[in-house]
């Protein structure tokens, strides 16, 4: 069972931020984190890029599953 | 990419008759708006900038059709509009936001350096909250039509514009009376928005992304604008290094520091700079409604009561008022932090 961090509703950069800090405290493994604007989305998305974690996304409505694996 | 179009907007529209230095400048041109409806009453800024009507249609459309529009709000409306009041009074203290310094920097105003120094400053304590658990809280969704009343508002600033009944006012000296024409001011802008709503190009987020994680993207916009207007200006001869005697400028460096400074440390609590503030309040977020709505009260007030700068200097109540702003913007930063308030930041 995977944790699912929630930013719904968050502004930059606490999103991202919320990301980076699972990605620390991890080191690897998988965890999701859920948003609901595109904005979040493309940061996290850098974000997963730059630190070289894989990702995936899914759009359940108006909200944004995203999937860091490493 | 949206950061070369910008620039050369933004020369482009100095061109057709916007003032030196201002093809685009968020804070000036809302300060001009609030001018044109009466709010405040300097003779020489009053003039709907049709640059900022079309910065909001554009993005509004734009995230319309990427179906990236979301009606949100409820993050902390209040303080967000404390602390939009006090990121203008900066910024006119300074005479222009991030994106203006930027243009300032790259017609060789010097001061503009001293300003981006500030800015620098004041954006690093910004960080410090935000790594203290600094957060306004969450936005949830709103009812969808909440989020087209902004996009509403500037239409019909736009049919006020148009029509020019007797009571909206136009400067007829002054930078208020230097403008492009109509036309291609709101088509300047609606480029503009578009592209910023698709890069999310914001000025402060360039710096701040780049401290907190060495993330470049953004920053790499500000640093497009910065050489392709610098290029421009170069090849147009309008290249003028030095600290005297720049176009709507002053050379007074501490408060040219401490003006960006508080713009900027107000503008990483608010989550971006007042570019990004327009854009994200056309894509339908009401929170930034208020932060606009902020800055314009703030503008009204600076020219008000005498707090903005000129080329003659800033004046004594102006430098107060920066002070003040430090005062409260810290106060808000302190009590929304979760580290020094147990009210404070978002529930992790």
């Amino acid at each position: 069972m995977t944790e699912v961090k929630d930013a719904r509703g968050l502004l930059c950069p606490e999103p991202v931020l919320m990301a980076k800090g699972e990605i620390d405290r991890l080191g690897s493994g998988t965890f999701q984190i859920v948003v609901n604007t595109a904005a979040a989305r493309d940061n996290i998305a850098r974000l997963a890029k730059n630190q070289k974690w894989d990702l995936s996304i899914e759009q359940l409505g108006e909200e944004f599953f995203l999937t860091l694996k490493k | 990419m949206t950061g070369a179009v910008v620039a050369a907007l933004a020369l482009v529209l100095v061109r057709l008759g916007n003032p030196p230095n201002m093809g685009y400048c968020i804070a000036c041109f809302l300060r001009d708006v609030a001018g044109g409806l009466g709010l405040h009453r300097a003779n020489t800024v009053q003039y709907i900038r049709p640059e900022i009507l079309g910065l909001v249609l554009g993005g509004f459309l734009t995230s319309l059709s990427t179906r990236e529009y979301r009606a949100l709000g409820g993050s902390s409306p209040l303080p967000r509009f404390v602390l939009a009041f006090f990121a203008m009074i900066g910024m006119l203290v300074f005479l222009g936001c991030p994106l203006r310094m930027i243009l300032r920097l790259s017609a060789g105003d010097l001061n503009a350096l001293v300003g981006l120094a500030g800015l620098v400053g004041g954006v690093a304590i910004g960080i410090l909250f935000i790594r203290k658990g600094f957060s306004l809280g969450r936005a949830t969704a709103q009812n969808k039509s909440s989020g087209y009343i902004f996009p509403a508002i500037t239409l019909a600033l736009l049919v006020l514009l148009l029509a020019r009944p007797a009571y909206i006012f136009f400067s007829e000296q002054g930078p208020g009376s230097m403008h492009a024409p109509l036309l291609a001011s709101l088509a300047a802008g609606v480029i503009f928005g578009a592209l910023a709503q698709r890069s999310r190009l914001c000025l402060v987020g360039g710096l701040r992304d780049f401290i907190l994680f060495r993330d470049f993207y953004l920053l790499s916009g500000f640093v497009a604008i910065l050489l392709v207007a610098l290029a421009g200006n170069l090849a147009l001869g309008s290249f003028n290094p030095g600290f005297e005697n720049q176009p709507i400028a002053h050379s007074d460096g501490l408060w040219n520091f401490l003006g960006l400074a508080l713009a900027g440390f107000a503008s990483v609590l608010l989550g971006g700079c007042p570019l990004r503030q327009l854009i994200s309040a056309s894509e339908g977020n009401t929170d930034s409604v208020i932060t606009v709505i902020g800055l314009i009260a703030g503008a009204a007030f600076a020219h008000n009561f005498g707090l903005a700068a000129s080329a003659r200097g800033v004046p004594a109540a102006g430098q107060i008022a920066v002070l003040i702003g430090f005062a409260v913007v810290l106060t808000v930063a302190f009590f929304n932090s979760n580290a020094f308030s147990k009210q404070g930041g978002a529930e992790q």
